[in-house]
């Protein structure tokens, strides 16, 4: 599990993130989602220690990252995976070497000991075809599965997603937030998600936080956000016409109005 | 930001260079891979430029040299210390800033757009040793190498281009070549070709290192990147030049 108390973070004297307090819970999808400047991203960043917050604490199951030492944070690191936004592959090297990478990097495995690993991932993410392929070669959801496959090498204990759905069709978008919830449940890990994808709350959305203008606006789960009267969370989530529409149909489903899209000829009459 | 919080970051991105290898085996690898890129890459541009830079000093030196009271020796002797202290370390090295600083900056300023030096960061690698560090060494081990290649091919260029011309016998530059040769100069331009090593890699680095915006900035660091590193060398060789000769 991790908590953070109270962070706070500005540049060049602007606030960015104001006093936010959340828990994020192991085998849990935990979504951090927003508009674009609210925050998401300078909050993933505290929380993975490419930021220092100015204030408040970061705690991993209980011990203080805030507080440990450069040793301390570099072995804390190696239980973290990231998968980021561009994939950020390394162009030079091919899917099997990247994925090599952290095993070459922090064990003293043997080669065929490192490519047994690197073959399981590879599966995990069905990606065993593309081992001798450079990033370059792959479509934009490959390289999201390369990333999530490079991420999970070392069994990480967190795991960290910025925007993994960002560039990706609604088809190749399901597939991705399967996946991550997949590894989520089987890893028992504590995965923490930047999304504006609607449907990633919807599918995937175990724990939510709303943030808006580097402030917690809402909190709850994918189920509870149907309910909620909070405007700028309605307004966010359901920006569309579509949506909004989407959404009635659903509240009208649940209040026993509609039984599941079977008598909508009825009320389209 | 000014000149003196840029030198404060340069100093501590030196100094967190200096931290305990995750895996020496893979900083090793990456340390070859870079002596190949910056030291075997650069040979055929060094090698192109030392022969005709020596063979345009001894046609040159030739060409000021008419008069009959001067030995014909005396044009193997300037062109033999004009190459060995000035053209093949500055010359080299400044050629160099352009095609090694370049690529350099250009590297990091685009693994640092695309989030490949945060996904290191991550994964808990210290960025600065692993990717600025071996490109440091690797230059410290080639570049003294490329400059003595550059030495050699200098003077083989104005013997050969004394030949083909018939400006100057290579009997006669051979003699001159032997006549009052100092070897504090090759140990003066050696001095030369590691200071200058470490300002080709270490500058473009930072600049890589630390760039923030698109693919424009890349482009902006690594013109600033050049243009500093070859004021850097300028500024060197005559601190080097006034203190140890």
């Amino acid at each position: 599990m991790i908590s953070i108390k109270n962070i706070e973070k500005g540049f060049s004297g602007k606030s960015v993130i104001e006093g936010v307090t959340a828990e994020f819970e192991t085998s849990k999808c935990n979504l951090i989602i927003g508009a674009s400047g609210s925050g998401k991203t300078v909050l993933m960043k505290c929380l993975v220690g490419l930021l220092i917050p100015d204030a408040g604490e970061i705690l991993y199951d209980n011990t203080s990252f805030s507080l440990m030492n450069i040793v301390e944070k570099k072995e804390m690191r190696r239980k973290i995976g990231m998968l980021f936004q561009g994939s950020a592959l390394f162009d030079s090297m091919t899917v099997e070497q990247n994925i090599m990478f952290p095993l070459d990097m922090f064990t003293n495995n043997t080669k065929a000991e490192k490519q047994k690993r690197v073959n399981e991932v590879l599966d995990r993410v069905n990606l065993s075809q593309a081992l001798k392929k450079y990033p370059a070669e792959l479509s934009g959801g490959m390289k999201k599965r390369v990333g999530i496959a490079r991420a999970i090498v070392l069994n990480p204990q967190y795991l960290f997603c910025d925007e993994p759905n960002s560039g990706l069709d609604p088809q190749t978008s399901l597939v991705i937030d399967k996946l991550i919830k997949e590894i989520t449940a089987d890893y028992k890990i504590t995965t923490i998600i930047n999304t504006h994808d609607m449907n990633s709350v919807m599918e995937i959305g175990d724990r939510i936080l709303y943030m808006y203008e580097g402030k917690k606006e809402w909190e709850g789960t994918n189920k509870e956000i149907i309910f909620s009267k909070n405007e700028r969370l309605n307004n966010f989530i359901f920006a569309s016409e579509f949506l909004q529409d989407a959404k009635d149909m659903r509240m009208l489903e649940i209040k026993g109005k509609i039984d599941n899209y079977k008598n909508m000829d009825d009320l389209l009459k | 930001m000014n000149i003196f919080t840029r030198f404060g970051q340069f100093i501590l991105m030196i100094k967190g260079m200096f931290t305990k290898p995750e895996q020496m085996r893979m900083y090793w690898k990456e340390f070859m891979h870079q002596c190949a890129e910056l030291g075997i890459g650069s040979l055929g541009i060094v090698s192109i430029i030392s022969v005709f830079i020596g063979a345009v000093s001894t046609v040159q030196t030739s060409y000021q040299f008419i008069s009959p009271i001067i030995p014909r020796t005396v044009i193997a002797q300037i062109v033999r210390d004009s190459v060995i202290l000035e053209f093949a370390p500055t010359i080299t090295c400044i050629v160099l800033a352009g095609v090694v600083g370049s690529k350099i900056s250009g590297e990091l300023g685009n693994m640092r757009i695309s989030e490949q030096i945060d996904a290191l960061e991550i994964m808990g690698i210290n960025t600065k040793a692993y990717l600025i560090l071996p490109k440091i060494l690797a230059a410290l081990l080639t570049i003294p190498l490329l400059v003595i290649i550059a030495m050699t091919l200098g003077i083989w260029g104005g013997r050969f281009v004394g030949d083909l011309t018939g400006i100057l016998p290579h009997e006669i530059y051979d003699r001159g070549l032997q006549i009052d040769f100092i070897p504090y100069n090759v140990t003066f331009a050696l001095t030369k070709a590691y200071t200058f090593a470490f300002i080709i890699t270490a500058i473009p680095a930072y600049f890589g290192y630390n760039v923030k915006g698109g693919a424009l900035e890349i482009g902006r660091a690594s013109t600033t990147a050049v243009v500093v590193s070859c004021v850097m060398i300028l500024l060197a060789d005559y601190i080097l030049a006034t203190i140890l000769l």
